[in-house]
């Protein structure tokens, strides 16, 4: 393949080593099948690691760490990676010891231990859970140097889980009853209010990730599954669904997880996650490597009103766009992967993606935010990214005009 | 659905309810009995909640700071706290009751956070120092920032306005860096930086 550039093949002027010498994999025995009863990466993935920013938060246990997107492909998020947010640690949780109740404006009051819920019918579905806060310290301008920092708080996962609507009609939600409360058994004891609609449609009370039980950071043994809505309405280790007539505005929906305007009015419940991309390689912590040439362009876009048919990619900081080539699955409510090859001739790049939602919305530039909501909203940005390659290849967060 | 359910879980009993239903809304719903006043407020916070929020609220380091920052909110940085920002008592109440000390949830009594909550309403001076928080007095209480909040209003303000067309060519006649990463310097790796909390 590629006879078009045959002619730009370097010739070796000596054999490698690689192929002449003899590599001890090809000469000596390698482990058996009874040496990783549970695998993990080749040590020379060592660097593919979840990694925090000390200085975001007050202490490492109400905190967040960030997924290596720069490092992935396609759109399942292994689960070793996936990010963690707590607010008061991991919640070791014994399964045995575990209960979900459901009370409230119910008919019947119900308690289920895991091995009920087991019982219950299962679905499968992909989503990605993003923290509302994904970008946050970037509402001001380009703070931190590298997509994982500054849009690795999401994930993407298959979850197995029971339909939210199964539980709630087993205890008989009462014509009044018009939210739900989902809690968690962590010593942060997480609320939020949820309307029923919601919670009648497509809400999980998931138990496995990609296949396997959830992460103990993930909710273990049972976590709230929310497509397209904020990581924060996500309640892990799930031990209680309140049902009532009006939300609770509990700290998380009134001193957190509201979005404050210039004006000085917040907007509160803005549950919905905007439709959002970025282009994982190049960026900061995945620079080119290679001379100019062929250069595969890849990243992420998501929406959580839908999928992402569309997303166009700029070279040259949104003076001309180009339609990116999506692929692999594309789910309701679920990463979405798009690459865009070009030859890059070694000049310096100013890097954009554009992401187009179902509905026709189109991704907008943090200026466009800006200008409706000040730069003191902390969630919910979604704006455009630039990254400015260099002509060593080296990519930079900046902002452009 | 099933007819008739799936029969699985069994009928919670009232003391298990009572046991983990511990929520309060913002008209009172969930209140235990119990009373608490501005000065056996801040001895428990003294000795409870100091270390972390400071004496008067203020903050230690990094923590949060619970009291101040009043008219802030329209400001290049807002300081958002119990009485500048939270929109009702209600909220203080459970989270306090819930969540704190961190590092010891569940640990304080109603009466104990009864008196909490009226010392943080004292420091935000939101009452006078005789006040007495009770769930008899609670409704008499109104947070300054509670009209300070509105509904997800993004459907009207942005959401037909980001669904034009795109411009595919010759969108903009040139494009200029304005700010880098680079020069702040604060991504893990490099020099210790300052900048928002989260």
């Amino acid at each position: 393949a590629g006879g078009a550039l045959a002619g730009s093949r370097v010739a070796a002027q000596t054999a490698d080593p690689a192929i002449t010498e003899l590599q001890p994999w090809m000469q000596y025995l390698g482990d058996g099948v009874d040496a990783h009863p549970y695998g993990t990466p080749s040590p020379h993935e060592a660097h593919v690691v979840r990694r925090n920013v000390e200085w975001l938060t007050a202490d490492p246990v109400s905190s967040v760490n960030f997924t290596p997107i720069h490092e992935l492909d396609g759109i399942i998020t292994p689960n070793g990676l996936c990010f963690e947010r707590h607010h008061a640690g991991i919640a070791e949780v014994d399964p045995a010891a575990h209960r979900l109740m459901i009370n409230g404006l119910v008919d019947k009051p119900l308690v289920f231990t895991m091995q009920d819920l087991m019982r219950f019918p299962r679905e499968n579905r992909v989503y990605f859970l993003e923290c509302a806060a994904n970008s946050g310290m970037e509402w001001a301008g380009a703070q931190l140097n590298g997509c994982q920092y500054t849009h690795g708080m999401i994930h993407n996962v298959q979850y197995t889980g029971i339909p939210l609507r199964l539980l709630l009609e087993e205890a008989g939600v009462k014509t009044n009853g018009k939210w739900i409360m989902p809690e968690g058994a962590d010593a942060s004891a997480m609320t939020r209010s949820i309307p029923i609609e919601k919670a009648m449609d497509d809400c999980l009370v998931a138990f496995k990730m990609n296949g396997e039980a959830l992460r103990p950071e993930q909710g273990y043994p049972v976590r709230l599954v929310v497509p397209g809505w904020e990581g924060n309405m996500w309640i892990k280790w799930l031990r209680r669904i309140e049902v009532g007539d009006q939300p609770w505005h509990h700290r998380e929906e009134a001193s957190k997880y509201t979005d404050l305007l210039d004006n000085g009015v917040a907007r509160r419940f803005t549950w919905e996650m905007d439709a959002k991309s970025v282009i994982t390689n190049p960026s900061p912590q995945a620079p080119i490597l290679h001379s100019k040439g062929p250069t595969v362009l890849t990243g992420i876009a998501w929406s959580g009103r839908g999928t992402i048919p569309r997303v166009d990619v700029t070279l040259d900081g949104g003076k001309n766009w180009h339609a990116a080539r999506m692929s692999g699955p594309s789910f309701d409510k679920s990463m979405h992967r798009f690459y865009f090859e070009f030859d890059w001739d070694g000049k310096p790049l100013l890097l954009q993606s554009r992401a187009h939602d179902s509905t026709g919305y189109v991704q907008p530039t943090k200026d466009e935010l800006r200008q409706i909501r000040g730069e003191n909203s902390i969630y919910h940005n979604n704006g455009i990214q630039t990254w400015h390659v260099n002509e060593r290849g080296e990519a930079e967060n900046v902002e452009v005009s | 659905a099933r007819e008739g359910g799936y029969g699985l879980g069994r009928e919670a009993l009232p003391e298990e309810i009572a046991a983990w239903d511990i929520d309060i809304r913002p008209d009172g719903q969930g209140l235990p009995e119990g009373s608490g006043d501005v000065w056996t407020g801040e001895e428990v916070f003294v000795a409870q909640c100091a270390s972390c929020h400071g004496d008067f609220g203020e903050a230690v380091g990094r923590w949060p700071q619970l009291a101040g920052g009043m008219d802030t909110l329209d400001r290049k940085d807002p300081v958002k706290t119990v009485g500048s920002y939270w929109p009702y008592l209600s909220t203080v109440w459970d989270y306090v009751h819930r969540a704190m000390p961190f590092g010891d949830a569940q640990s304080l009594e109603p009466d104990e956070v009864y008196a909490i909550t009226a010392y943080l309403l004292y420091l935000n001076n939101v009452v006078d120092d005789d006040f007495v928080l009770s769930r008899e007095s609670f409704a008499e209480v109104e947070m300054p920032n509670e009209g300070g909040f509105k509904p997800d209003d993004r459907p009207e303000t942005e959401l037909t306005a980001f669904s034009n067309e795109a411009c595919m060519e010759g969108c903009k006649e040139s494009v200029e860096i304005t700010m880098r990463a680079a020069v702040l310097d604060v991504t893990p790796g490099s020099e210790e930086g300052e900048a928002e909390v989260v």
